[in-house]
């Protein structure tokens, strides 16, 4: 009904409305600053310009303010509303199915007038929906251009010759600066809360211990919640991961920062960098189709030397080994592109100082560089750790999906990111414990990932002051 | 104008010739220095007499530095930089192929503008050299090099309770009297320093002076240094750079109070630099 004027959505002609407020709020204070200044300017406390931008922002600010939380908000109070209206007969079913029910109305009445489908209870509450939906329209779009037109009023009235709007322009850039930066923390504040909130309800069905401590993860046919299975393959394949990349990462870094020239750097560090660009999947192929059958014959070949026994190692198609061997691959640049940077941070003074008491380049490297860069260099494996324990696709193609504890790493484990993917992937309930144990290994894993960040952020600072 | 600098240095070296020969420790003999294309130094020739101090002045960017840089080859580490001359020491040539610029250092031991301790204990930092070049039999040997340079570099009392302490929870004048020990402990022959207190205040500055005064008599002792006053107080010998060149090079005493060249006068009675 509101949905559109003439072609236009009618958003859309409400925001050209508002910014057309805008440059007219933003003239208007400009000419009244020139008037009220007699000739000259400088005896304005702020120039001309700044008494527009102050007048602009007073008028779009309230009304963007309101636009933006009926964006949010609008929507959903449209639906509590009719969900308190609708026959106690649908109320009675329940959250979750008068929610679909609710779905179902809003999308019929998307379709438009004459969209209907014989039912007259649907019929009529997708009538009321519709108009529900238009009158919350109105009233958003009216408080809004109420709102542009008080902040108008108002800040007009404060422009004088000694008003200070380019410190006022200065606080309303300030508090749109910290809005977005709130945004990113907010939405990360939200995501945790949500996981915990779910992970919450999971343990409400199954013991916070039996799940930390438990030793059998059997989530798709069982109601075996024990993640340890999981933390051992997550922990297994991190470890074999760093296994590939810390001394690679960390050798190639004293490499080019120490002994490359710096030609060969400029070429070489970006090429390395490029490595943490490949899409994971990208790896996640390569692990599967090329790596994990190497791995298996490989263990075959083990099994059939003679001074072996015949089931040494496991041997499967898809492994733990394969799936490391590729993520410390994948892990490599973060390890070497952050070591470079610390051990390019050491002061040049220290390796003087190591040359002019007779010390060899190696000596140097070893001696006074690494132990001054260690902490920054940790700070990178720990990084690289929580990449690696995050890391998802590489696991889900290569390792496999038996939860198993083996320290075998020619055998198929599974990680707590891959049973995330395959507790939430084909048919799910939203209800069950199966799908509810996924977000609470999300949020062991967010915990596990943060600590590590943190550690790695402390010991970056620590190492930081020490040479300011 | 070159020309007569040249006739003074070489007049001024053939007098000294005479009655300094056996006690030269570095004869310096046509240097010149390039980073890159562009050259530093320009053909100096001078000789740095053992058990005093030389001290090198000139205003910033004369080459000072680079031409203490020289006598250990600490030039080697810097890619774009090569040296050409020769640098007698004992007789043989450091610039020689033959020789290790690795052992060289251990004889020639250098102290920095900015104190630059390992991040290291105390005691690790006096030890490093002496475990490097394994010039310590045992733990009690290196304990007394340790001791022993740390006395002679006037910190001993100071530190001595606190040897494991790392060396840079010192203040900037301890540990740069920390780098002093820490180039003795390799009992070096000559010691080079390049503006060794110019971060540093007055106090420890002539705590430091004092220190390079009671050394004089056991090393031959090169100090780059800004200050005038420096130069006066502690060195027998000076030599003034300017634009790569060497301009004068004499007896401190003479230099400051009856310079021959005008640019060491105009530069010590501060008229530019
Ligand atoms: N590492 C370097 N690379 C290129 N040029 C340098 C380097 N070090 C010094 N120079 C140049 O050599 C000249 C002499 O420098 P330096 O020996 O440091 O002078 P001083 O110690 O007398 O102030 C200066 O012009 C300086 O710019
Ligand atoms: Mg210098």
């Amino acid at each position: 009904m509101l949905e559109t004027f003439g072609h236009l959505p009618v958003s859309w002609l409400l925001f050209a409305v508002l910014a057309a407020a805008g440059f007219v709020a933003f003239f208007i204070g400009r000419t009244s600053a020139v008037a009220t200044a007699q000739g000259s300017t400088a005896r304005l406390n702020s120039q001309p310009n700044y008494h527009g931008y102050f007048l602009a922002m007073a008028t779009i600010a309230p009304a963007a303010v309101i636009l933006i939380l009926y964006s949010l908000f609008g929507e959903s109070m449209v639906r509590s509303q009719l969900a308190s209206e609708l026959p106690q007969r649908i109320r009675d079913l329940g959250t979750m199915e008068m929610g679909q029910y609710i779905d179902r109305i809003a999308e019929n009445s998307q379709r438009g007038p004459g969209s209907t489908t014989g039912n007259a209870l649907f019929d009529a509450a997708t009538g009321r929906y519709t108009s529900l939906l238009g009158l919350s329209r109105i009233i958003a779009i009216g408080l809004a251009l109420f709102g542009a037109g008080v902040g108008f009023f108002f800040a007009r009235r404060r422009l004088s010759v000694n008003f200070r709007a380019r410190a006022r322009v200065e606080d309303g850039i300030k508090l749109m600066l910290f809005l977005c930066a709130a945004i990113a923390i907010l939405t990360t504040l939200g995501i945790v809360a949500s996981l915990f909130f779910e992970a919450l309800r999971f343990f409400a069905r199954v013991p916070v211990l039996s799940f930390i401590f438990g030793t059998e993860w059997n989530a798709q046919t069982g109601a075996d919640f024990g993640a340890i299975p999981l933390f051992f393959g997550t922990f297994m394949i991190a470890f074999l991961a760093m296994l590939v990349a810390a001394p690679i990462g960390l050798l190639s870094a004293i490499y080019l920062s120490e002994y490359a020239s710096p030609r060969f750097r400029s070429i070489v560090k970006p090429i390395l960098e490029l490595l943490a660009g490949i899409p994971t999947v990208v790896y996640g192929f390569f692990a599967l189709q090329f790596v994990a059958p190497l791995v298996r014959s490989f263990a075959v070949w083990v099994n059939s030397l003679p001074f072996t026994p015949d089931t040494l190692l496991a041997a499967q198609p898809t492994s733990a080994l394969a799936a490391g061997l590729v993520m410390g691959i994948m892990i490599i640049p973060f390890v070497s592109s952050l070591s470079d940077d610390v051990i390019n941070a050491v002061p040049q003074t220290l390796r003087d100082g190591a040359y002019a008491m007779g010390a060899t380049k190696s000596e140097t490297v070893k001696q006074v560089v690494m132990p001054a860069a260690l902490p920054g260099v940790i700070a990178a494996l720990l990084l690289a750790v929580s990449r690696a324990i995050g890391e998802t696709m590489i696991v889900v193609m290569a390792a496999g999906q038996r939860a198993q504890i083996s320290p075998d790493p020619t055998s198929d484990l599974t990680t707590i990111t891959v049973q995330i993917v395959a507790l939430l992937t084909g048919d799910t309930e939203f209800d069950s414990a199966k799908t509810l144990s996924a977000f609470a290994l999300g949020f062991v894993l967010f915990i596990v990932t943060l600590l590590f960040n943190l550690i790695a952020l402390r010991v970056v600072q620590k190492y930081r002051e020490k040479y300011e | 104008m070159d020309g007569n600098v040249e006739d003074f240095v070489e007049t001024a070296r053939n007098k000294q010739a005479l009655n300094m020969a056996e006690m030269t420790k570095v004869d310096c003999r046509h240097i010149d220095v390039f980073y890159d294309e562009k050259q530093a130094i320009y053909d100096i020739s001078m000789e740095i007499q053992d058990r005093a101090v030389t001290a090198f002045i000139g205003p910033s960017g004369c080459g000072k530095s680079t031409f203490l840089r020289c006598i250990n080859r600490m030039n080697d580490t810097i890619e774009s930089a090569s040296v050409k001359g020769q640098i007698i020491m004992d007789g043989a040539d450091i610039n020689d192929p033959s020789i290790d610029p690795v052992l060289l250092r251990s004889r020639v031991g250098m102290v920095f503008q900015k104190p630059n301790p390992f991040p290291k204990s105390i005691y690790d930092n006096i030890a490093y050299g002496p475990r490097i070049h394994g010039l310590a039999a045992g733990k009690s040997e290196l304990d007394e090099i340790v001791e022993s340079s740390l006395r002679k570099a006037g910190l001993w009392e100071e530190v001595k309770d606190r040897l494991a302490a790392p060396g840079t929870s010192l203040s900037g004048g301890q540990q740069q009297r920390l780098c002093i020990a820490r180039a003795i402990a390799v009992s070096p022959e000559v010691i080079l320093m390049d503006e060794p207190c110019s971060a540093l205040d007055p106090i420890a500055t002539a705590r430091i002076e004092e220190l390079i005064d009671e050394l004089r008599e056991r090393y031959c002792i090169v100090i780059v240094t800004h200050s005038m006053q420096q130069a006066a107080r502690v060195s027998q010998r000076t030599a003034f750079f300017h634009l790569g060149k060497l301009v004068e090079y004499g007896d401190t005493e003479r230099i400051f109070t009856n310079p021959e060249d005008s640019r060491t006068q105009d530069y010590i009675t501060g008229r530019f630099g």
